[in-house]
């Protein structure tokens, strides 16, 4: 096969038809749905997700008997607008993924890169490091993070950028170990490139579509961690709405009002799902290899 | 000990009992060394303005390391390499800046040797950029230049690597070994990766650029007839030492040490009524890390006598400029 | 052709496409060639032209999902391989139609012995008692010139030179007697010198078995030394056929010409070698006419407007060039 590839390089083919129509639409919209819902969540959601009224509590969904078309996904304990909480819900799990994804991805991206380029002691330290942090029950120094720190949006971004960065910088530095055996490295140290210059130029880019797959990848993992703290009571304090306090929430009253934990659980699954499959595609997309056929 | 060719004339390199040494180490946690490869061990030569030398031998023979030594990316165990007179790993400065503008590469996997994710100006702009101060348009000028000489379109210099082929883009990387008006340009297997028909093309191409720019080259291959269409001077390494050194012409007219006998024997001409001169050789190169006694070709020498097997032969001087290592002569 | 004695494998009007996105890459486009008992057909090209994939074609091992053969017969001692069902393939490959590849890294199991390996090959195509397998087992691999088989058995590959592994795949290659025995550039990632012994190695097991060999290989020089006759392969087609001291005394296809004459030398020097200018047309994309016309330093017109048929140049030799039309006039 690997002749075959060769000569299908792109050079005599120009771009791949059909890369468009292997875009995975659903999840797509499903992405740019939510990112909307979380950026316009003040204009769209029809109450305050706060706001009690106690007259209204336990109100089932608009479909089931005894609904109303206020409260289109029902109402909590406390009366507040299950729909209005899973909408503002969607930024609390948006700004969480994207700080600890750029805070552990970045720092993932910096110790791969460092440690593979480098190698020797330095590889040697930053990798015993990276065992270590991946050998930690994960739930458990969340929890411990967060009641030293206190409970917040700050705590749950420390504690998963804490998770996270070592899977990042374990795959950077195999990826970064390959682009470093590659005939263009040697040549930049000929060309008499500095090794700041050779990370920055020629290595980081091409290791960035790795990263890139890591981090949508990513995505559904932080949004999962984040519920699951949330859950257990270490993340955002209330009344803040999260969808992983609200499936704990819920959970008491599951047999008498099972849309308050089954709601905002199938918000997190298709979210999850839609980042996955977008990563997945995404991966598919940039590999070269991969696009052949 | 090998023969000047103008006299007083200083030549552009020379290389004095170069050696390089890599541990060999066992153990997971502990490292422990349990050897040496000696893949260049005592190697000398020189190589003249506007000449190529080249450096023929089988693989783990040690010509990628004696030319990886000469680029620096490699340190020497033992050795010098002068440039000018000068030892180029112990350059520092504004002395080592100059000499990255001085030796360029080119290597032999076209698909390897450009950075995919750089426009083909970046990557032969890149020796310029680094080492000089360059304006933004002479820099563009250049590129231009150099992309003229190399015999590419200048619309290439705004594409990717993907967009070309493999004799296309080792032009590409020819232009970028060019782009800093080097002295000396290493060619590592420059035409082994491409195809039949491409490799006239770039070999052709070396010639002219040799000829108008006064370039030398040290050559590495193993292809007897590449080396013979583009080498002025040839030697020829086994485990990590030359074992003959002449000029083209009177080695491939006349080879004396049994291993490059047995390399011409080996090279199949493209011809079918050529003489088979059969001498295959038995066995295969031994390890490095634990070289034969003696000479290190003995073993597999149809011509071993009782000494070579004790004796470490020197390189010695049969003919004017033709030097070979070996008890017979 | 002259006549059909000893013709052990003949391919008829092969076609073997690759359906990619860019379009179908038509690899193999309407070739065909006989083998006979005991001689060696060089299939000679560039990166690109088709020859693995034809190669690949004969013991349809093309690279799934991409290649599908889609038209053509290869009739093997009479019997049309492309018309048999996968599990009577498998009784094909290794036991009637071997082949050795390029790299003996990949073609070897890096987690089994080399005796395990072998016995497996030989397990799988005839139906014998334990002991007796070991035995041939380790005839298989003296008849490869390993030393030391015994001990070789219980080494794996990583344990063994790159040169040694070809033999040990060459072993398994031979191991069920084939007829036919494809061989694609099996010594391109070896030494020159290791390169020798295996050619002369593979030249006595040919003797020995009479087996028909399909030797692939872009390099003259193995050609010169290997092949009784050549085919010359260019962009999915063989343009020239012939016996191999004609076609290298007076090759009738300008591309066989130009691609001989850009071969560097050994003997006597060269001032400038005579290079082909340009490249191969994209497989998927080729014109209607001849492949080579851009290329050719005798285009004419009507080479860009037809495809010239095989024409009968010598003996068993035959190109496929308008230049070798009877009336064409000389130019």
């Amino acid at each position: 096969m690997a002749r075959v590839e060769e000569r299908i390089d792109e050079s005599a083919l120009g771009r791949p038809r059909g890369d468009l129509a292997r875009l995975p639409w659903v999840s797509f919209a499903i992405i740019a749905v939510l990112v909307l819902v979380a950026v316009l969540a003040p204009l769209i959601a029809p109450h305050s997700p706060t706001e009690q009224s106690l007259p209204d509590k336990l109100l089932p969904p608009a479909w089931e008997a005894g609904g109303s078309a206020r409260h289109l996904l029902g109402t909590d304990v406390l009366g507040r607008d299950v729909l209005s909480r899973l909408i503002y819900g969607a930024r609390v799990s948006l700004i969480v993924a994207a700080v600890a994804l750029l805070a552990g991805g970045g720092i993932g991206l910096i110790v791969g890169i460092v440690s593979g380029y480098l190698g020797g002691r330095t590889d040697s330290f930053l990798m015993r490091s990276v065992d270590a942090t991946l050998t930690f029950p994960t739930i458990l120094i969340a929890l411990l993070l967060a009641v030293s720190l206190g409970p917040g949006l700050r705590t749950i971004a420390i504690a998963i950028t804490v998770l996270i960065w070592a899977r990042f910088a374990r795959v950077v530095r195999g990826e970064v170990l390959a682009v470093k055996t590659r005939d263009f490295v040697a040549l930049a140290r000929v060309h008499g490139c500095s090794h700041l210059r050779i990370m920055a130029v020629h290595i980081v880019p091409n290791v960035l579509n790795t990263f890139m797959v890591l981090l949508t990848l990513h995505i559904g993992f932080v949004i999962i961690v984040e519920a699951s703290l949330s859950f257990l009571g270490a993340g955002i304090p209330p009344p803040t709405p999260s969808w992983g306090q609200m499936v704990s929430d819920g959970r008491s009253h599951i047999a008498s009002a099972w849309w308050l934990s089954v709601v905002p659980g199938a918000a997190i699954m298709l979210v999850v799902l839609a980042f996955n499959l977008f990563g997945d595609w995404l991966r598919d997309w940039l590999d070269p290899r991969l696009r052949q056929v | 000990m090998l023969e000047e060719r103008a006299i007083g004339a200083e030549p552009l390199i020379r290389v004095e009992n170069l050696a390089k040494h890599f541990p060999v180490t066992r153990g997971v946690l502990i490292g422990r060394t349990t050897g040496h490869v000696k893949a260049v061990d005592g190697v000398s030569f020189t190589i003249g303005r506007q000449e190529t030398l080249g450096l023929v031998g089988e693989s783990g023979c040690g010509k990628t390391t004696t030319s990886r030594l000469l680029l620096r990316l490699e340190q020497p165990t033992a050795g010098r390499v002068l440039l000018d007179g000068r030892d180029i790993h112990a350059l520092r400065g504004a002395d080592l800046v100059r000499y990255h503008t001085r030796v360029q590469a080119v290597f032999q996997d076209p698909w390897s040797s450009l950075n995919p994710r750089l426009r083909v100006r970046e990557t032969i702009a890149e020796a310029l950029v680094v080492n000089r101060r360059v304006t933004r348009a002479g820099k563009l000028e250049r590129v231009e230049e150099v992309l003229h000489q190399v015999g590419l379109p200048l619309s290439a210099a705004a594409r990717y690597p993907h967009e070309f082929s493999g004799g296309q883009r080792q032009r590409i990387a020819l232009a970028s070994a060019l782009a800093a008006k080097p002295e000396l340009i290493v060619l590592d297997e420059p035409v082994s990766a491409l195809d039949v028909s491409i490799r006239a093309q770039i070999m052709n191409l070396l010639k002219d650029l040799q000829a108008r720019q006064q370039l030398s080259f040290l050559l590495v291959a193993h292809n007897l007839a590449t080396v013979r269409y583009i080498a002025q001077r040839t030697a020829v390494m086994y485990l990590g030492r030359i074992v003959e050194h002449a000029d083209t012409e009177t080695l491939y007219r006349s080879p004396l040490h049994p291993y490059t006998k047995a390399l011409f024997a080996a090279a199949l001409p493209a011809d079918p009524d050529a003489p088979r001169d059969d001498m295959i050789l038995s066995g295969e190169v031994p390890s490095p890390i634990d070289p034969p006694s003696g000479c290190h070709f003995h073993p597999r020498c149809p011509f071993a006598m009782e000494q070579c097997a004790r004796v470490a032969p020197e390189l010695k001087a049969v003919a004017s400029g033709h030097v070979v290592s070996c008890h017979l002569y | 052709m002259d006549s059909a004695a000893g013709v052990v494998l003949e391919v008829r009007d092969l076609r073997a496409y690759l359906y990619t996105r860019w379009g179908v890459v038509r690899a193999v486009d309407g070739v065909s060639f006989v083998l006979r008992e005991g001689e060696t057909l060089g299939l000679v090209g560039e990166s690109g032209c088709g020859k693995t994939m034809t190669g690949l074609s004969l013991v349809r091992l093309l690279p799934e999902p991409a290649g599908r053969i889609v038209d053509g017969q290869v009739l093997l001692e009479g019997e049309d391989l492309l018309a048999k069902s996968e599990s009577e393939m498998r009784a094909v490959r290794g036991r009637r139609v071997s082949m050795i590849l390029q790299d003996p890294q990949t073609s070897l199991n890096p987690v089994f012995t080399i005796g395990d390996q072998i016995l497996e090959a030989l397990g799988q195509h005839h139906v014998d008692g334990e002991r007796s397998l070991a035995a041939r087992a380790q005839e298989a691999l003296r008849r490869v010139k390993v030393g030391a088989p015994e001990q070789r058995m219980r080494a794996y590959p990583h344990q063994m030179s790159g040169g040694m592994k070809q033999r040990v795949v060459g072993a398994i290659a031979v191991a069920g007697e084939p007829r036919v025995l494809i061989a694609d550039e099996p010594t391109t990632a070896l030494d020159v010198t290791i390169q020798l012994q295996y050619l002369a190695l593979l030249k006595e097991i040919q003797a020995r078995t009479r087996l028909a060999m399909l030797f692939i290989t872009h390099d003259f020089g193995i050609v010169a030394r290997m092949c009784d006759r050549v085919a010359v392969m260019y962009a999915g087609r063989i343009v020239e056929t012939g016996p191999t001291r004609a076609l290298f005394r007076a090759p009738r296809h300008p591309y066989t010409e130009a691609l001989m004459a850009s071969v560097p030398r050994l003997e006597g020097h060269v001032a400038r070698l005579p290079s082909i200018e340009g490249q191969p047309p994209p497989l998927h994309d080729l014109p209607p006419g001849c492949r080579f016309a851009d290329r050719c330093a005798y285009v004419a017109d009507r080479c860009r407007r037809e495809y010239p048929p095989t024409m009968p140049v010598g003996l068993a030799h035959e190109a496929a060039c308008w230049r070798n039309e009877p009336s064409a006039p000389s130019r």
